[in-house]
């Protein structure tokens, strides 16, 4: 049954294309095949056993991608039982990796695949100095097998007023800490021989925290450190340096004041647009933070961290596009500029002939709220536009309800 | 005019319960005159801010009165309205602004706002919105908590909101009352007070006070029920007592008792109430509990199962304020959907789309267009007048100021936004706002971008462009 529907070749027609990685094609076909693009151009012969979808005067676009949510680990958010999220009691959490806490089966993942985001990053939440490890998921699957993209992205932390009760209730505490952790890892991984003989002094956190630093650690997987503060993100840039750690910056609400310095450290940051009330854990917050850092040069990926409401990721990016972003660079940061950062460009992000068949078709303008979406490929299926909500709202549309 | 303005002065006489002092010099003061009751109650000391006469040009007006005037201009002067149209006549000494490819609506109301009394920058020292120590506070006031400088203030009114009702929080069955506020930049809550606005009470039914008074109670929905109810009884018996004695004034006053004495007036009903209530069926119960005790519910707030109730609602004229989209973040939230708005407009009752968030309340015309779009998109036929209506008209009819503000008619209060572009596009911006008249705001001018103290020195990005 599956291997006969993967089989299938989708031909989206007429539409105006958004490959994100070139220019727009105008009347142009995207061609599905086995769940990957076959081929995305103006003059492509589709197949005659192809399935047609006329998108004439639609815009077809990438599926977009959220890194920031909790998408599938939290379901109603004050009831703990449906929450995943986060691992208490552990301030350096480094080997809690949320796969096994995410539920295929949330009403979120349909409510918000509908809306055109077909990817998110399912992270750890909480204030701890170290969460754990978040991972890719696309939108649509029976098991948590079926939806990962990977195993691991790497390694969330944070540098703000409220993970430094980590650190004895001061930043420089928790960034002493940050760093004893590391150091502790990186002798951990040099004398894990001795480790197991308990030949060595007691370490700053559990081995298996210590061991899921060590991609971290070699450059081989991303740091990602939660940081609004002007001297946040400077400390988490200084420790990046000091460890050659392959860092990501997140939230990153004063990050427009040295935009310039996040650039030349060829730092991607992970950005809410709308964020602008100002805290005491960033006074200098603001709506133009994003077009910002992407004039400057930094690598810009924008998220909407309201998991609920992710599918307002598109919202998010017609705002920033309002405060100063490009047009284009907004389409980037919620499709290939993601996927860049989360190491998985290669497979996803944008509309290229190999990539795997995420693509939405929408009635026009996607960041435009007049604009609804048509048609939604996840993996290259076509996804019913249907979710408890639509289901809600026929069920009521006319008075009394037939339950 | 002279009409809207003797309406004013008749409410706010209503709703301070009490006129304030008619001593005549000379006379002993009666036992009337000694009591507090009767005398001005943190009376409102707005004025409105004096502005040359403005007109805009060549702009698409969209009135939320029923008409969308491509290419039209309107007047305002000396605070009000004074012709909307595709042409008219504008003073001599009128500032012309060019409204070429701009928009201009009414400013909008925001009916549930928690600014200044959550204030930035949001620690513990500004967390003024629930006096969670009783489950019924009826006898705490929303502006005794208000900090004018909160640094929420000047975002909002670059969003084009021009009029809240800031609420108490939730956490109480009777939270308080609400402060009904022109949101200008001031030195103090008085001058921001909306002259002749009634107060509103805030009530709040399910998840929050049964959750917040678990130990003491109550702890269960039937408890909260249980709490309004044992609230009102009391508040009949001390109604009685005062009107028998306001009649002759003989002997002693009866004592003042804040909690009741706002009760009572809501029995009266001189302060609407608003009602914080998630759930269909918890709506139903409370309109059976206005029956029980004679009042009437103005608007339920966040009613995220308004859709379930639609024609409830439209029975009984009560107004729902609540959100584009927002659901989940807990169970009672749980059946918020994208058309609540546009299925409660179908049934013919009154949507107000709220904010309840210092970042939403910056974008309600963004919202209100998710949500119209959404059920345009579903074939539901809603007008772009009447969805702006549900941040501008609907919202003032909530606030009993309809016939002052909410809609771009002559007479009415001079509360204005021009918009950048189409207002229910992503891509517009409030460019000049209007209030009573004055430019409170203007994009393009930063000697019209108020600051508050807090944001001098500490914050530093300007406000064109936060």
């Amino acid at each position: 049954m599956i291997a006969v529907m993967l089989a299938q070749t989708i031909a989206i027609t007429g539409g105006t294309v958004y490959p994100v990685s070139g220019p727009k094609i105008d009347n142009a076909t995207v061609l599905i095949r086995d769940g990957r693009i076959a081929a995305v151009g103006a003059n492509l012969t589709v197949p005659a056993d192809a399935v047609r979808i006329d998108a004439s005067g639609k815009w077809v676009t990438p599926g977009l991608i959220d890194g920031g949510t909790e998408m599938g680990l939290t379901e109603i958010g004050l009831a703990p039982g449906t929450n995943d999220q986060r691992l208490q009691g552990n301030e350096v959490a480094a080997s809690f990796n949320v796969a096994e806490g995410i539920n295929p089966a949330s009403t979120l993942i349909a409510i918000t695949r509908i809306e055109g985001v077909t990817t998110a990053l399912a992270a750890p939440g909480g204030n701890a100095l170290i969460r754990g490890q978040p991972v890719l998921i696309d939108l649509a699957g029976e098991t948590v097998e079926a939806m990962l993209i990977g195993r691991s992205v790497g390694v969330v932390a944070e540098l703000s007023e409220s993970s430094k009760e980590a650190g004895g209730g001061s930043r420089a505490g928790a960034a002493a800490r940050l760093r004893r952790v590391f150091n502790d890892a990186l002798e951990y991984g040099r004398r894990r021989t001795e480790y197991t003989r308990a030949q060595m002094q007691e370490l700053a956190a559990p081995a298996a925290d210590l061991e899921a630093l060590l991609p971290v650690l070699r450059g081989q997987r991303p740091l990602i450190v939660v940081a609004n503060r002007r001297s946040d993100i400077e400390t988490a840039l200084r420790i990046a340096q000091e460890y050659k750690l392959k860092l990501i910056l997140a939230g990153t609400a004063e990050g427009w004041m040295i935009a310039d310095r996040i650039a030349r450290a060829g730092v991607p940051v992970l950005v809410q647009p709308l964020d602008n009330i100002p805290s005491y854990d960033a006074l200098g917050v603001r709506y133009e933070n994003a077009a910002r850092l992407a004039r400057a040069g930094v690598k810009v990926a924008l998220l909407e961290t309201d998991t609920h409401n992710a599918r307002n990721l598109r919202q998010q990016a017609g705002n920033a596009v309002s405060y100063g972003m490009s047009w284009d660079q907004a389409l980037r940061a919620v499709t290939l500029a993601p996927a860049d950062i989360f190491g998985v460009a290669e497979r996803y992000g944008s509309l290229e002939s190999g990539k795997v068949a995420n693509v939405v078709v929408w009635s026009g303008d996607p960041f435009e709220l007049a604009t609804g979406v048509e048609h939604v490929f996840i993996r290259g299926r076509e996804i019913p536009l249907r979710s408890r909500q639509t289901e809600l709202f026929e069920r009521y549309r006319s008075l009394p309800p037939k339950y | 005019m002279k009409r809207i303005l003797s309406i004013a002065l008749t409410a706010t006489a209503c709703a301070s319960a009490g006129a304030g002092p008619s001593q005549a010099p000379g006379t002993a003061p009666t036992a009337a005159e000694t009591t507090s009751v009767s005398r001005a109650q943190y009376a409102s000391t707005y004025q409105r801010k004096t502005n040359p006469p403005v007109v805009i040009r060549n702009a698409t007006i969209m009135t939320a009165a029923g008409q969308e005037i491509a290419n039209g201009s309107i007047v305002l002067r000396d605070g009000r309205i004074v012709a909307v149209g595709p042409t008219v006549d504008a003073p001599a000494d009128a500032v012309v602004v060019d409204g070429t490819g701009k928009y201009v609506t009414p400013g909008l109301i925001d009916t549930h706002s928690h600014l200044g009394v959550y204030a930035a920058p949001g620690t513990q020292a500004e967390s003024d919105g629930n006096e969670a120590t009783n489950p019924v506070t009826a006898e705490v006031w929303a502006e005794h908590s208000f900090w004018p400088q909160d640094p929420q203030i000047p975002l909002a009114i670059a969003g084009g909101i021009t009029t809240i009702q800031a609420l108490p929080g939730s956490a109480n069955l009777i939270g308080g009352r609400s402060a009904v506020l022109k949101l200008i930049p001031a030195r103090t809550v008085q001058e921001m007070k909306f002259p002749g606005a009634r107060y509103g009470l805030k009530m709040a039914c399910g998840e929050n006070p049964k959750r917040v008074y678990r130990q003491r109670g109550p702890s269960t929905r039937m408890g909260n029920m249980a709490g309004y109810r044992a609230a009102f009884i009391e508040a009949e018996r001390y109604r009685r007592k005062w009107d028998a004695w306001n009649k002759d004034h003989k002997g002693d006053a009866p004592d003042r008792n804040l909690r009741n004495e706002t009760l009572a007036e809501v029995l009266r009903g001189n302060i609407y109430v608003q009602n914080h209530c998630y759930r269909a069926d918890e709506m139903a119960l409370m309109l059976d509990l206005a029956r029980e005790f004679g009042f009437r519910i103005r608007s339920f707030h966040h009613a995220v199962e308004a859709y379930k109730i639609a024609d409830l609602l439209a029975r009984d004229s009560v107004a729902v304020s609540i959100w584009a989209d927002w659901y989940g973040f807990k169970e009672e939230a749980m059946d918020g959907i994208q058309g609540n708005a546009a299925l409660v407009q179908q049934a013919g009752a009154r949507p107000v789309i709220h904010s309840d968030s210092p970042s939403g309340i910056q974008r309600l015309n963004q919202e209100a267009a998710k949500a119209m779009h959404y059920g345009q998109r579903a074939g539901i036929e809603i007008t772009r007048d009447q969805a702006l209506r549900w941040i501008t008209l609907n919202p003032a009819w909530v606030l009993g100021l309809d016939s002052l503000v909410g809609s771009l008619e002559a007479g009415k209060m001079a509360d204005v936004v021009m918009w950048s572009g189409d207002p229910f596009s992503v891509y517009s911006k409030a460019v000049q706002v209007y209030n009573d008249g004055w430019l409170v705001y203007d994009r393009n001018d930063p000697a019209h971008q108020p600051r508050t103290d807090f944001e001098l020195w500490q914050v530093l990005a300007p406000g064109s462009d936060r």
